[in-house]
């Protein structure tokens, strides 16, 4: 009977503390191992994540912007177009109530590419970001020829987008808002034109701000 | 005496009863033209939700300096016959809304009838701190002939 109350205690024990565990957000992409030897000769496997491969587009201000602005920092991505009327404005809609929690941190980034090669030069984009209210550095708002940013979309941010003349606008995207980590790993995608869902993403950027490497 | 007051009291409750029957008919009985107005302001609010939500905001609060709001009462009681083809053909001039200027373009909506463009201005114009009353497809057909 002692044993059993001891034993009963323990499992207590165990279940209070599998509950106080940090929160952790999933790594998501295709991932492989990598087996490596160390000094020793001995076997050790390494999991290599996706991340996403480094990139050179011109932003809002005509400034060729690379990854290394995005080092150390969380990112939200996503993909868009100026002259877009579907979701494009519910997206940014709900992207500045997340840059408005997050404006002045220096941890967190905000990135739009645009999909529309031949109208959205970075001039417009600057036209458009003041329009939309957002000024300074933390947003990026980023231009690039159509074969980059369609391949950076679908084989990295995982984000299908496509020219189609049938659209009402010619272009046809998903609305996810895509969470990059410090690492560059895909840490969350989220429907940027849902509410419940980038309300979710802002919890989920306070776990991933929390979380230690 | 106990008789009498029986009578009385049974009295009393069969004609309040007769009464509130009579009082629920009439009040349950809105006049043609209000349950017209309904039927506009609630197929309006679909309709807007649909189509001019994303950009106006579900307050018509608009987007930034990307979309006006639509709670410029007085700009949009002055152009009220204008609006049928701001819809329908889309705006590409400047618009001054509560004293700012807009100047981005508004997409054309051609696939709405006329009656859809009636209920959608309905509704915008009697919410968001409007209140201008009925505007019937007739008429948004009469304002269609006007557009620039």
């Amino acid at each position: 009977m002692k044993k059993l109350t001891l034993y009963a205690a323990f499992g207590m024990l165990l279940f209070g503390a599998a509950c106080t565990q940090e929160k952790k957000l999933p790594i998501l992409g295709d991932r492989e191992a990598k087996i490596s030897k160390d000094a020793n000769g001995n076997e050790k496997i390494d999991t290599v994540y996706k991340t996403i491969p480094d990139f050179k587009f011109l932003n809002q201000d005509s400034v060729e912007v690379t990854q290394d602005m995005f080092n150390n920092k969380i990112y939200v991505a996503d993909f868009f177009f100026t002259s877009c009327t579907t979701i494009c404005p519910v997206m940014h809609r709900n992207m500045k109530t997340i840059y408005d929690k997050y404006q002045g941190n220096p941890e967190v980034m905000f990135l739009s590419h645009t999909i529309d090669f031949k109208y959205d030069k970075p001039s417009v984009l600057k036209k458009y970001a003041q329009k939309l209210g957002v000024d300074g550095p933390q947003w990026q708002f980023l231009y690039g020829d159509k074969a980059t940013v369609y391949s950076l979309a679908k084989e990295d941010y995982l984000v299908a987008v496509q020219e189609d003349s049938a659209a009402t606008d010619g272009y046809v995207h998903q609305g996810w808002l895509v969470l990059i980590d410090k690492h560059k790993r895909i840490r969350g995608a989220y429907d940027g034109t849902k509410t419940e869902e980038v309300e979710k993403l802002k919890s989920d950027m306070d776990v991933l701000l929390a979380e230690k490497d | 005496m106990s008789k009498i007051k029986g009578i009385s009291f049974r009295k009393i409750v069969v004609y309040s009863l007769f009464g509130m029957a009579i009082s629920a008919i009439i009040n349950s009985c809105q006049s043609a033209s209000e349950i017209e107005m309904a039927k506009y302001l609630s197929n309006g609010k679909d309709i807007y939700l649909a189509r001019c939500q994303n950009c106006h905001g579900v307050n018509g609060e608009g987007l930034g300096e990307l979309a006006p709001p639509l709670t410029d009462t007085v700009f949009l009681k002055d152009n009220k016959e204008k609006l049928a083809c701001y819809i329908k053909n889309g705006v590409s001039e400047p618009m001054q809304i509560h004293g700012k200027t807009y100047q981005e373009k508004m997409p054309a909506f051609k696939d709405l009838h006329d009656i859809d463009i009636a209920q959608v201005m309905v509704y915008i114009t009697n919410s968001f701190g409007n209140k201008q009353g009925m505007y019937t497809y007739e008429q948004v057909a009469r304002d269609l002939q006007h557009c620039k």
